[in-house]
């Protein structure tokens, strides 16, 4: 049961194949009996699960099902969980039971789906490797066999990983620079990171508000379709999401690509990717015009300020964000204060890890008096910029293909000490997040037994179209359904 | 040395919104601490702010109000700095865009002249919540029952030259805040608080001078003592050849005393930029329509109404309209008692005099106006004497009977206007007084006449019991009296 897919266990489960109790169950045992290779759980809320297929049962009995009642699935643990501890990967939440639910994991709720637990992380989604969470990094499953702990990408590394390893179907996961698609790739999934709005905010712990959008990871194209049925809408609670219908994204899965205009822009096929990389990516994209599209080279003028630009905005958004963690109210507080100023400087120096802790010194030294206008004005005119790219690139082609990251799965170790590499990781992602455009990673092959992403973006709320591309790869490739040894 | 005195105001205004304006919560004053935080208040992980739209729809109010520009497309920002009553580290406020932009307001000076008071701009942002510092034995409380309460926060030109002209102002903006109902004006509670800008400079001077800020005033008392204090303390240091340090100062009331708070190299960065979690504020016309729509009378159209419709005069009608409940209060003892006049000496007089002394507003009030208004009634009508009044006064105050003729018939108030049975006592009194009367009729001042007249009065009200109608009682010791 654990190599099929969400649409695949909806069927089953609506033809009585096997009930909600006994799939969780399998499922459960799974993780019990794997996941200490991967780390890909913070927390794994067992009976909760049984408590809710028993649920999900008697509802498919009674005829009211969704096709995710009794699914079993897993959150990633930035998205609140009303009752269930949210670390967001810190050991500032370590101890944290938000008395609330996300908008997002309230829908998984009211579809019936059957949370799993919680997925490890980048501490506060901070990072492309998932080294930085404070329950120990994640394993990639791919190249275990070759004898190497590679990192699973970040910052959504346990949801990829998971999916990845078949402990769970699908799990939700967030992208703020790339936080979906370079996990996805590395692991050898599908994920789609939507159009910034599309997905409520509520309830998912803000890193860089104006950047971080839910999203979803699965193995196939249609089960993102799936998932996203459920995520996508819009909610009074979030001012940022966007009152927009929501279309039925499995509807359009199966429509030809015959005339689809593909876009590849120049920028991301340049040195910085190495030349096995490039034609993986060469190669799907040849599949694509076996399928009927038309391909043409484009430019991103202003994409190589992406990281420059993220790297002030994002922190600059952190720094404001975090600030709530103070040892007040809730969280992590530090043994015996004794005043106000040294509960607040211990409490954060010890509940934050290093990379928080240097992006909130990089974001608020952004926005201080005299460097403002150097440093974070000038972020915002670079970011214009980058959506007007984007703007003018999809007056001329449907989508944009690239590849997801520079390189396949790296060994966990080799990047930490370095953070300007480590963000480098996040090249061809970056300037989708700072535009606000959906794009997905798809499995398009390997390079040295590693899985490599192609990166499929889109113009604002054509999520159906991105999704309807990859499921159509996924019809004439196979690479998606490759599993780990 | 002559000084030029240069002041002007900040003044916190909170919008009297049901709930809060960036949540759900209710904003009622005097609940228990931190039962009215909700995850949003407490800046619980991954919550959100969604803004109150009633809190735009009175800033517009405002606005109009002051005769200001409304901005099309405000911005809120967050300004960064920890406290513990500060939830998520950051207010959400206005910097660059505010909602209301400049403004002004008329003030009437006590010499009869009126001075333009010019508004810089209003903008929108959350109130923070308490903290307790005492009982809680060395350690603070926090009750963040009143973050996010809404505020506007008014900003004037330094257009104001003394304190009379301040608390003028400031009366005045509470008047129209009240007026407009989009705050309930309670200062003892916080629903207004002012921060004082004062600088000096040589007399004529067009250089300003360096300025203190003094902040968190809460009644206009204070605020006038305040500016009293801290023009003394800037004008001492400068005649002894000193500088102003740029600085925020608290004032304490109780003590007539000052101390700074924080120099202009100890204030925070706080490092504002706009707020990703909420959109710019888009106002439209036809929502500024429908706001200006929605105005009531304000204090300036209130004022011409009071002497136009019951003939009183300027001070009268500007003191009575300034404030919408005692205008309303006013009204209904007016239209009741239907001696506008009268009705205007005791809302003015006996009546706030009795609210100062006992420290209460308007709406806590014992007696409504329309039982002052049975009151002027029965002046007016010389049921009862002006000192019968006060005896009826005090005890529709003190709640002994809501009925102004039933006290009157129980404490036997009535005045005797019965002219024979006057008549006869006026007569047996000037018989007992034959000195008086001759030195009456031999002065010659009408003055002093006037004063000599008033010995009889005395003896008449007691062998009257004090019931005689004192002005016929007046007009018979005239007439016996030979004019």
């Amino acid at each position: 049961m654990h190599n099929k897919s969400v649409a695949e266990l909806s069927r089953e489960l609506e033809s009585g194949k096997i009930s909600s109790v006994e799939l969780t169950q399998q499922f459960l045992d799974r993780i019990k009996r794997e996941d200490g290779k991967y780390n890909s759980f913070i927390t794994v809320t067992g009976e909760q699960a049984l408590s809710d297929a028993r649920v999900a049962d008697e509802q498919r009995a009674a005829g009211n099902a969704t096709p995710w009642t009794g699914v079993p699935f897993a959150h990633k643990d930035i998205f609140c969980t009303n009752g269930v501890r949210t670390t967001c990967g810190s050991k500032m939440l370590e101890n944290f039971v938000p008395p609330y639910d996300a908008t997002v994991t309230a829908n998984f709720r009211q579809a019936g789906a059957v949370c799993l637990g919680k997925t490890n992380m980048d501490e506060f989604a901070m990072g492309s490797s998932n080294e930085n969470s404070y329950f120990g990094a994640v394993t990639n499953p791919w190249g275990l066999s070759q004898g190497n702990k590679r990192v699973p990408g970040g910052s959504s590394g346990g949801s990829a990983a998971a999916v990845s390893a078949r402990l769970v179907p699908a799990a939700t996961a967030t992208d703020t620079g790339g936080s979906i698609r370079q996990p996805a790739a590395l692991c050898g999934v599908t994920g789609l990171k939507p159009t910034y709005g599309r997905v409520s905010r509520y309830g998912m712990i803000a890193f860089a508000s104006s950047l971080d959008q839910g999203g979803t990871i699965a193995r196939s194209a249609e089960d993102n379709a799936l998932m996203l049925n459920v995520m996508a809408g819009f909610d009074a609670k979030d001012s940022t999401s966007i009152n927009r219908e929501v279309p039925d994204y499995t509807a359009t899965l199966n429509e030809p690509l015959k005339g689809l205009k593909i876009g590849l822009p120049k920028e991301y096929f340049s040195d910085q990717l190495s030349p096995a990389m490039e034609q993986q990516v060469r190669n799907a994209v040849n599949e694509y015009e076996k399928l009927g599209a038309t391909v043409k080279e484009v430019s991103l003028p202003n994409a190589k300020l992406a990281i420059a630009a993220y790297y002030v905005i994002a922190p600059a958004e952190a720094s404001a964000n975090l600030s709530r963690f103070d040892g007040v109210r809730y969280g992590y507080r530090c043994e015996d204060p004794k005043d106000l100023m040294d509960l607040y400087t211990r409490s954060r120096a010890e509940g934050f890890g290093t990379e928080v802790k240097r992006r909130i010194l990089v974001g608020t030294y952004a926005l201080s008096a005299g460097y403002f206008d150097a440093y974070y004005l000038k972020a915002q005119k670079v970011r214009r910029l980058i959506q007007q790219d984007f703007i003018n690139a999809f007056k001329e082609v449907d989508v944009l293909m690239s590849p997801t990251t520079p390189s396949p799965a790296f060994i966990q170790g080799e990047k930490t000490s370095d953070p300007v590499t480590m963000y480098l990781e996040d090249v061809f992602t970056i300037a989708i997040n700072l535009a606000g455009v959906p794009a997905m990673s798809v499995p398009a092959g390997f390079v040295d037994g590693l899985p490599v992403g192609l990166q499929i973006i889109g113009d604002y709320f054509s999520e159906a179209r991105l999704l309807n591309a990859a499921h159509q790869f996924q019809q004439v490739t196979d690479w998606h359904q490759r599993e780990p040894q | 040395m002559q000084w030029d005195i240069v002041i002007g105001l900040e003044i916190h205004v909170q919008l009297a919104t049901k709930t809060k304006i960036f949540s759900g919560s209710s904003t009622a004053y005097g609940a228990e601490p931190n039962t009215q935080a909700n995850a949003v208040d407490l800046a619980m992980p991954g919550t959100l702010p969604v803004p109150n739209e009633q809190a735009f729809r009175y800033a517009v109010m405002f606005g109009l109000a002051v005769n200001a520009e409304i901005e099309r497309r405000s911005v809120f920002e967050r300004k960064n700095y920890f406290y513990p009553d500060l939830p998520k580290g950051y207010q959400t406020t206005q910097l660059e865009r505010p909602i209301v932009g400049p403004g002004y307001v008329d003030i009437d000076l006590p010499s009869g002249e009126t001075k333009r008071v010019r508004i810089h701009h209003a903008h929108l942002e959350e109130d923070a919540g308490k903290s307790l510092h005492e009982d809680f034995h060395g350690m603070t409380g926090v009750d963040l029952n009143r973050a996010g309460t809404p505020l506007i926060e008014v900003v004037t030109e330094p257009d104001m030259n003394n304190a009379e002209e301040a608390v003028a102002f400031a009366k005045k903006l509470h008047g129209i805040v009240t007026s407009l109902g989009i705050c309930d004006g309670d200062m003892s509670q916080g629903s207004m608080r002012f921060d004082v800008n004062i600088s000096l400079k040589p007399k004529g001077s067009d250089t300003l001078g360096t300025r203190t800020e003094t902040k968190n005033l809460n009644s206009f008392r204070f605020m006038e003592q305040a500016i009293a204090h801290e023009v003394e303390r800037q004008m001492d240091i400068l005649e002894d050849g000193g500088t102003i340090v740029q600085e925020t100062r608290l004032y304490n009331g109780d003590r007539d005393e000052s101390r700074s708070m924080r120099t202009k190299e100890e204030a925070n960065d706080y490092r504002y930029f706009p707020c990703p979690d909420l959109l710019p504020v888009e106002i439209d016309d036809s929502f500024i329509e429908e706001a200006r729509n929605s105005l009531p009378e304000l204090p300036d159209a209130r004022k011409a109404r009071f002497m136009d419709q019951y003939g009183l005069n300027d001070y009268d009608a500007g003191l009575l309209a300034g404030d919408s409940r005692l205008a309303a209060f006013f009204e209904a003892a007016a239209k009741r008692g239907k001696d506008a006049k009268l009705a205007s000496n005791w809302v003015q007089g006996e009546f706030s005099a009795r609210l100062n002394a006992e420290e209460k507003t308007v709406a806590e009030s014992p007696i409504s106006g329309a039982q002052l208004g049975d009151l002027v009634v029965r002046i007016a009508d010389n049921t009862i004497s002006s000192a019968g009044a006060k005896k009826v006064f005090e005890a529709l105050w003190s709640g002994e009977n809501d009925s102004v003729d039933a006290i009157i018939d129980a404490k036997g108030l009535k005045q005797v206007s019965d002219t024979g049975a006057l008549e006869a006592m006026v007569d047996e009194v000037l018989a007992g007084m034959p000195d008086q009367v001759t030195q009456y009729q031999n002065e010659e001042d009408p003055k002093k006449r006037k004063k000599m007249l008033g010995g009889f009065m005395g003896p008449l009200m007691k062998a009257s019991k004090g019931q005689g109608n004192p002005k016929l009682f007046n007009e018979i010791l005239v007439r016996k009296l030979g004019g």
